[in-house]
C-alpha cells in the first residue's frame, strides 16, 4: 500500500518512468479499498474490472508516448454527482438508485483525456445537501482520523478516500463549502475554483449559480496539476468562462515576499473554536516570517452570508430537482393514481428529509408573494457581499481564515439541529456567493487529534495567488497522515 | 460549534408563522406529498429557518440591484449541430417503464 502514500503527481512520475504500471496502481488502490472500506465507507460504487481495463489501455498509450500528462495512469475517485457514462451515478439518493448516465461530465472527460483511471464513485450528502455525508441514502462515511466522527460534507466520501489513502486524489463539488469543509475535517487539501473555470456539464445540479467542481488531494501541487487538467472552456456549459491563464502549476513557487494577506476580524470572533483560531493565526505568522505582510481587517456582512446562501441555494435546488419525476430515469413509486400522484409519491419516497426540506424552502421563497421579500432580498445581499470582497481585494492579495468553525463533530450530532449545522458553513458560503476561488489545507491537529483546515481565498481568477500562498505554507511539511492511512 | 449569546449565532424563533394552506401550496409547488407528521416537522423547520433568514431585513438594500450572476454574462448562442450519435436506446434503458421507443407515463388527458 506504499504507492498510496504518494501524491498523485509523484505516482504519475513513477508510472511515466516505468517503475510502476497503471494496472499496479489500480490494484494497490483496490487492495486498500478492500482493507479499509469496512471502516470508512468512502465509496458508493467501485468498478474494479472497468478500472483494470482502463488502466491497461492507458498503460499502452503511456508506453507509446501518446499520454504524457502528469496524471496519466493515476487512479482517481469521482464524487457521485458527476455523471460517468455507463457507471452508476446516484447522487447518494434513492431517487437515482439505478441511474446509468449516457454521457460523462466534462471535467471527468478532461481527466480521461489526461489518462486518469476511474476507480469508482464516492459517497456524499444526498444531492450535495449537507455538511456531514450523513444524509446519503447509502450509509454514512466515517472520518479516517477517528471513525466516531463525520468526514464533513458534502464531498465527504472523496475527502475520506484521499485521507484514508484508498486513492491519491479525487474530484468533489463545492456549492457552499462542500470541498473545503470536508477537506478541513479530513486533513487533506481541496480547491474550489473561480465560478466558470471548470465546466458544470454533467454535474447533477444543486445550486447552479454556486456549484463548482474541484480537486481534492494531499497537497497543493496535486491540486494545481489536477485543476490544470479539469479546467476548460466548454460550450456545453453556458456559464463556462474562456480563460487563458489555466497554467495553475506556474503558481507553485515558495515566494510570498511582499504578498499582502488580510485576515477578516469577523472570521475570528464568536463561534470559532479556540484551537482552530490559534492554528490559523499561527499559520498566518509562518507566512509573515516568509515575507508576506499580514493584517487584520473588517470584511463585514459575514453574518448575512448564510441566510442569503440558503435562500438562493434552496431556490435553485427546488427548480433543479424538478427533473426527478419518475418518468425518464430513477425511482418510480409502485402504486399511484394518475400522473400527478405518481410525481408526488415518487419524489416523496425517493428524496430524503434534508432534500425535501430544501425543496420546500426553495418553493416557498420563489412563490408569488414571497419572491421579492426573500429571493430578491437574498440576491441584493449577494451583490453587497461581492462588493465587500471587491473592497478587500483592492487592498489584499489573498484572504486567510479558518475553513470551518470547529474540527469534525461526532456522527449523529449535526443532523439533530439543521440550522446549527448550516451555521457551520459561515466561512465558506460567501466565497460561493461571490464566485471566488479558495483552498483549504491542513494546518495542524486539535487536542482530540482531529485536523484543522486553513482557508485561503483569492479574488476571481486569482487561483495562482492562493496556490502560491498555500504552497509556501505547506513547504514546512504540514501534511500528516491519518491513522487509517497508516494501517 | 458552540452557541454563544450574540447576534450571529443566536436565532430568535417563533416570529414566522406559516399557515397550513401555505404548506399545502408549497407541497404542490414542490410536488411533494408529506405525511401529516412530516408536514408538521417541515413547517416547524421552515418557520425556524425563515426566522433566521429574516436577519436579512436588518440590511438596507434599497437601490441595490439583485445579482443573479457574479460576472456580467450574456446568453451564449451556438449552432444546433448534432454531435452525439443516437443515444436513444441508452436513454430509454433508464426509464422506469418504457414501450418500444417511448417512455410510459400514466394517462394525462381524459377523453
Amino acid at each position: 500500500m506504499k504507492l498510496l502514500s504518494l501524491t498523485a503527481v509523484e505516482l504519475g512520475k513513477k508510472i511515466k518512468a516505468g517503475e510502476v504500471t497503471a494496472e499496479e496502481a489500480v490494484l494497490a488502490s483496490m487492495d486498500a479499498i478492500e482493507a479499509k472500506e469496512g471502516q470508512v465507507h468512502s465509496f458508493v460504487t467501485i468498478d474494479r474490472e472497468g478500472a483494470l481495463k482502463q488502466a491497461r489501455e492507458v498503460q499502452n498509450k503511456i508506453q507509446e508516448g501518446i499520454l504524457t500528462s502528469p496524471l496519466a495512469g493515476v487512479p482517481v475517485a469521482i464524487k457521485d454527482n458527476l455523471c460517468t457514462k455507463g457507471m452508476l451515478t446516484t447522487c447518494s439518493s434513492k431517487i437515482l438508485y439505478n441511474f446509468i448516465p449516457t454521457y460523462t461530465a466534462e471535467a471527468v472527460r478532461n481527466l480521461e483525456r489526461a489518462g486518469a483511471v476511474i476507480l469508482g464513485k464516492t459517497n456524499m450528502d444526498e444531492f450535495a445537501m449537507g455538511s456531514t455525508t450523513e444524509t446519503s441514502a447509502y450509509g454514512v462515511t466515517r472520518n479516517p482520523w477517528n471513525t466516531d466522527h463525520v468526514p464533513g460534507g458534502s464531498s465527504g466520501g472523496s475527502c475520506a478516500a484521499v485521507a484514508a489513502e484508498e486513492v491519491c486524489y479525487a474530484l468533489g463539488s463545492d456549492t457552499g463549502g462542500s470541498i473545503r469543509q470536508p477537506s478541513s475535517f479530513c486533513g487533506v487539501t481541496g480547491l474550489k475554483p473561480t465560478y466558470g473555470t471548470v465546466s458544470r456539464y454533467g454535474l447533477i445540479a444543486y445550486g447552479s449559480s454556486l456549484d463548482q467542481i474541484g480537486p481534492i488531494a494531499k497537497d497543493v501541487s496535486d491540486c494545481a496539476a489536477i485543476l490544470e487538467a479539469i479546467a476548460s472552456h466548454d460550450k456545453k456549459d453556458s456559464t463556462s468562462i474562456l480563460r487563458k491563464d489555466l497554467d495553475f502549476t506556474s503558481g507553485l513557487t515558495e515566494d510570498v515576499k511582499g504578498m499582502k494577506i488580510g485576515i477578516p476580524r469577523d472570521y475570528l470572533g464568536e463561534g470559532l473554536d479556540a484551537e482552530v483560531k490559534e492554528a490559523v493565526l499561527a499559520s498566518a505568522k509562518k507566512l509573515e516570517e516568509q515575507g508576506a505582510s499580514v493584517e487584520e481587517f473588517d470584511l463585514s456582512l459575514v453574518e448575512y452570508a448564510i441566510p442569503a446562501y440558503y435562500v438562493i441555494a434552496a431556490a435553485e435546488a427546488s427548480s433543479n430537482l424538478e427533473r426527478f419525476d419518475g418518468v425518464k430515469y430513477g425511482y418510480r413509486t409502485k402504486e399511484y393514481e394518475g400522473l400527478h400522484n405518481m410525481y408526488k409519491k415518487s419524489r416523496s419516497e425517493g428524496f430524503g428529509t434534508e432534500v425535501k426540506r430544501r425543496i420546500m424552502l426553495g418553493s416557498f421563497v420563489l412563490s408569488s408573494g414571497y419572491y421579492d421579500a426573500y429571493y430578491l432580498k437574498a440576491l441584493r445581499t449577494k451583490a453587497l457581499i461581492k462588493q465587500a470582497f471587491d473592497r478587500a481585494f483592492a487592498k489584499f492579495d489573498v484572504i486567510l481564515g479558518p475553513a470551518a468553525p470547529s474540527t469534525a463533530p461526532k456522527l449523529g450530532e449535526s443532523l439533530k439541529d439543521p440550522l446549527k449545522m448550516y451555521l457551520g458553513d459561515i466561512y465558506t458560503v460567501s466565497v460561493n456567493l461571490a464566485g471566488l476561488p479558495a483552498i483549504s489545507l491542513p494546518c495542524g491537529l486539535d487536542k482530540k487529534g482531529l485536523p484543522i483546515g486553513l482557508q485561503i481565498i483569492g479574488d476571481c481568477f486569482q487561483e495562482k495567488k492562493i496556490i502560491r500562498a498555500a504552497y509556501a505554507y505547506e513547504q514546512a511539511g504540514t501534511y500528516q497522515r491519518s491513522p487509517l492511512a497508516e494501517q | 460549534m458552540k452557541q454563544t449569546e450574540s447576534s450571529t449565532f443566536t436565532v430568535q424563533t417563533g416570529r414566522t408563522v406559516i399557515s397550513d394552506e401555505t404548506m399545502e401550496y408549497v407541497g404542490i409547488l414542490g410536488k411533494l406529498e408529506l405525511t401529516q407528521e412530516e408536514r408538521q416537522a417541515a413547517k416547524k423547520d421552515m418557520e425556524r429557518m425563515l426566522d433566521y433568514i429574516d436577519k436579512l431585513n436588518e440590511l438596507d438594500t434599497s437601490g441595490v440591484e439583485p445579482m443573479s450572476h457574479v460576472f456580467s454574462v450574456n446568453n451564449v448562442f451556438r449552432e444546433d449541430i448534432v454531435e452525439d450519435r443516437d443515444g436513444g436506446e441508452d436513454t430509454l434503458a433508464n426509464a422506469p417503464e418504457r414501450r418500444e421507443r417511448a417512455f410510459v407515463v400514466p394517462k394525462t388527458v381524459d377523453q
